[in-house]
C-alpha cells in the first residue's frame, strides 16, 4: 500500500519537475529541475520494479549502512572540496587561472562559494551525519529510529549539496555567506534536517542506556540550533515558482545582523558542537579510557551552548550595527575562551596516563593534534573579535587563516581520525592497511596547515598596517593594488600548503581503500562473551 | 511603547535572569553530591555496546 503512496508522489514529482524545467527562468532554475526530474523518475522506476516484492524481516543489528555511505561521501567530497581551495588559492596568486573560455563558471567568484560549501557541508556535514549516526546508536545501545529514515538522510543531504554546488557554478546564489542555495534548496535541506533530527531524536528517547553520553548532547544542540539558524536567516520570497531569485524579508543593518548570527553560529554549532561530539566519543575510544572528567564535559555543553549564540555581532564591528550590540558579540566572544579551553583540556586530559600511546598510535595523534588547533583557534578567535585587533584584522587575510586552522587543524584532522577508526569496524577489518601511510598523512597535513596560517598571518597584519599607513599629510600611502602585489610570495606559500594537505588526503584515501579490500576479515574473538 | 522597547526591557530584566539562573542550576546540579557515580557510569557508556545493540529486556 505505502509503495502505491509513493509511486503516485514519486510520479507527481517527476511531472512537477519536468513542466519546472520547460518554464524555468534561469539556467540554474532548469538544470535544478531536470537534475530533481531524474531522481524522482529513477526512484518511480526502482519503486515500480519492486512493488510486489515481500517486504524483507527488519533487522534488529546496528544500522551501518549509511555510515559507511557517509564515510565514503566524506571522503570523496573532502578530496572534491580541497581541490578547488587549492586550485582558487592559486588562481589569487596566479589570475590567469582565471581561465577566459570558462569566465562566469570556473572564475574566482564561482568556484569560492563551491569550497567553502565543499568543505563545510559537503564534508563536514557527511561527517556529522555518519558519525552522530554511529556513535548514538553505541551509546542509545539500539538500531537507529525510524527504519529507512537514516537512508533518506544521507541521499536527500547529498541531493542538496548537488543541487547547492551546481547552482552556485551556474550562478544561483543569494548571496549570504555560507547560507548562498537558494529559496527552493533550502527547502528540500529544511525537509532532509526534519528528517534527521526525527531520526536522531528517535534513536535517543528509544535508548537502552540509563543516561545520555555527552556526545549525543553535543550532536544534539548542533541539529537543534542548525535548524533554527538555517530557517530565519533564509526567510525569502521567491520572485517566480520559475526561477531561482529570491528577495530577503530582512533589509539593511538587520539582514547583515540576522545572517552573521547564522554565520558564526554555523561555526559555534556546526563546525564546534557537531565536532566536540566526535571528540567526546573517538579520543576516549581510540585512547581506551574515559573521558578525564564527566562533569567538566557537561559544564563545557552547557556553558558553550549558552555562550556561542551571541558571538555574531562581532563580524560586523564599525559598521552600522549599534555598538551596544557590537560591544555584546565581543564580550560574549572572549567569555567563550572558557569552555573552549575546558573543553580542550578535557579532551587532551583524556590521555592522562596513556601519553605513550602517542608514540606508537598516528590515530590518536591526529586526534589530539585537531584538539591542540581547537584550542589555538578558539584563543585566536576571541582575539581577534576585540574591537582595536579587529580594526587591524577585519577585511585581511589575517581572517582567512584564522578559519583555515581552525578548518584544516580542528574539523579536518579530527575528521580524519574518526575515518581511520571507522573504516576498520565498518568493514569488519581487524587493522588498518598501514600505519606509516596514517603518519605520512599526520605530517603532510601538519605542515601544510604550518604553512597556511603562517603565511595568512604575515600577509594577513602586512595588509592591515599598509592599509591604514599615512603620511605625514595624513594621506594614505598605498593604493589597493601596491597591498596585492607585496602578498603574492606570501599567497604562493599558501597554495603549496593546500597542496600538502590535498596530498595528505589522498594517501588517506588510498589506505582507506586498502583497509576495505586488501586487510584480512576480523574473526570473532574465540573468548566467551559474557551472557548479558 | 514600541515593540522593540518592549522586547528589549524584557530581554534585559526577566529574560536575562531566567537565563542566568538556569545556567547556574546547571552547574550546580552538576556538583550534586552523590553525582560522582552516575558521571562514572555515564562517562563508560562509549566501552559496553560496541558490536551489538543490548537485549530487549536489560533497560
Amino acid at each position: 500500500m505505502s509503495n502505491y503512496v509513493k509511486l503516485i508522489a514519486l510520479g507527481l514529482v517527476t511531472l512537477a519537475a519536468m513542466i519546472a524545467a520547460n518554464y524555468g527562468r534561469d539556467l540554474a532554475y532548469s538544470v535544478h529541475a531536470i537534475i530533481i526530474m531524474l531522481v524522482a523518475g529513477g526512484l518511480f522506476l526502482r519503486t515500480l520494479r519492486r512493488i510486489d516484492e515481500p517486504v524483507p524481516v527488519a533487522e534488529t543489528g546496528y544500522m551501518d549502512g549509511p555510515v559507511r555511505a557517509g564515510v565514503i561521501a566524506t571522503a570523496f567530497w573532502g578530496v572534491a572540496g580541497f581541490l578547488v581551495g587549492t586550485f582558487i588559492a592559486f588562481q589569487l596568486a596566479f589570475p590567469a587561472l582565471n581561465f577566459e573560455w570558462a569566465e562566469g563558471y570556473a572564475n574566482f567568484g564561482r568556484l569560492r562559494p563551491l569550497h567553502t560549501s565543499a568543505v563545510i557541508f559537503a564534508f563536514g556535514g557527511n561527517a556529522l551525519i555518519a558519525t552522530s549516526f554511529y556513535i548514538v546508536q553505541r551509546t542509545s545501545a539500539v538500531r537507529l529510529f525510524g527504519g529507512n529514515l537514516g537512508w533518506f538522510v544521507f541521499w536527500g543531504y547529498n541531493l542538496f549539496i548537488v543541487l547547492a554546488a551546481t547552482g552556485y557554478l551556474l550562478g544561483a546564489t543569494q548571496s549570504k555567506e555560507y547560507a548562498e542555495p537558494e529559496w527552493y534548496v533550502d527547502i528540500w535541506l529544511t525537509i532532509v534536517w526534519v528528517a534527521y533530527l526525527i531520526a536522531f531524536l528517535g534513536t535517543i528517547m528509544t535508548r537502552r542506556e540509563r543516561h545520555i553520553y555527552v556526545a549525543n548532547w553535543f550532536f544534539l544542540a548542533f541539529i537543534v540550533t542548525v535548524a533554527m539558524l538555517h530557517i530565519v536567516n533564509n526567510l525569502s520570497l521567491p520572485v517566480s515558482i520559475f526561477g531561482s531569485k529570491s528577495v530577503q524579508v530582512f533589509s539593511g543593518v538587520q539582514d547583515a545582523m540576522t545572517q552573521w548570527w547564522y554565520g558564526h553560529n554555523a561555526v559555534g554549532f556546526f563546525l564546534t558542537a557537531g565536532f566536540l561530539g566526535m571528540m567526546y566519543y573517538f579520543i576516549p575510544k581510540q585512547a581506551e579510557r574515559p573521558v578525564y572528567s564527566y562533569k567538566l564535559s557537561i559544564i563545557h555543553f552547557w556553558a558553550l551552548i549558552f555562550l556561542y549564540i551571541w558571538a555574531g555581532p562581532h563580524h560586523l564591528h564599525y559598521t552600522a550595527l549599534p555598538d551596544w550590540a557590537s560591544t555584546l558579540g565581543m564580550v560574549f566572544s572572549i567569555i567563550l575562551w572558557m569552555p573552549s579551553w575546558g573543553g580542550m583540556i578535557n579532551g587532551l586530559m583524556t590521555l592522562s596516563g596513556a601519553w605513550d600511546k602517542l608514540r606508537t598510535d598516528p590515530v590518536l595523534r591526529m586526534l589530539v593534534i585537531s584538539v591542540g588547533f581547537y584550542g589555538m583557534s578558539t584563543f585566536e578567535g576571541p582575539m581577534m573579535s576585540i574591537r582595536a585587533v579587529n580594526s587591524l584584522s577585519h577585511y585581511t587575510d589575517w581572517t582567512i587563516g584564522h578559519v583555515h586552522s581552525g578548518a584544516l587543524g580542528w574539523n579536518g584532522m579530527i575528521t580524519f581520525g574518526a575515518l581511520y577508526f571507522l573504516v576498520p569496524k565498518l568493514w569488519n577489518r581487524e587493522r588498518l592497511y598501514s600505519l606509516s601511510l596514517v603518519s605520512w598523512h599526520f605530517w603532510l597535513a601538519t605542515i601544510g596547515i604550518v604553512l597556511y596560517a603562517a603565511s595568512m598571518w604575515v600577509t594577513g597584519i602586512m595588509e592591515g598596517l599598509m592599509w591604514r599607513e599615512v603620511d605625514a599629510n595624513g594621506f594614505l600611502v598605498n593604493s589597493f593594488a601596491d597591498t596585492v602585489a607585496a602578498k603574492f610570495p606570501m599567497y604562493v606559500v599558501r597554495g603549496l600548503g593546500g597542496v600538502l594537505f590535498l596530498v595528505g588526503a589522498l594517501i588517506m584515501c588510498y589506505n582507506l581503500w586498502m583497509t576495505a579490500i586488501r586487510v584480512p576479515e576480523k574473526v570473532a574473538s574465540a573468548a566467551a562473551v559474557p551472557a548479558e | 511603547m514600541h515593540t522593540y522597547s518592549l522586547l528589549r526591557e524584557f530581554a534585559d530584566s526577566w529574560m536575562l535572569l531566567l537565563l542566568f539562573t538556569v545556567f547556574v542550576s546547571v552547574i550546580l546540579w552538576v556538583f550534586r553530591p552523590g553525582a560522582r557515580k552516575t558521571h562514572q557510569d555515564t562517562a563508560a557508556i562509549p566501552f559496553r555496546h560496541d558490536d551489538r545493540p543490548a537485549s530487549e529486556d536489560r533497560t
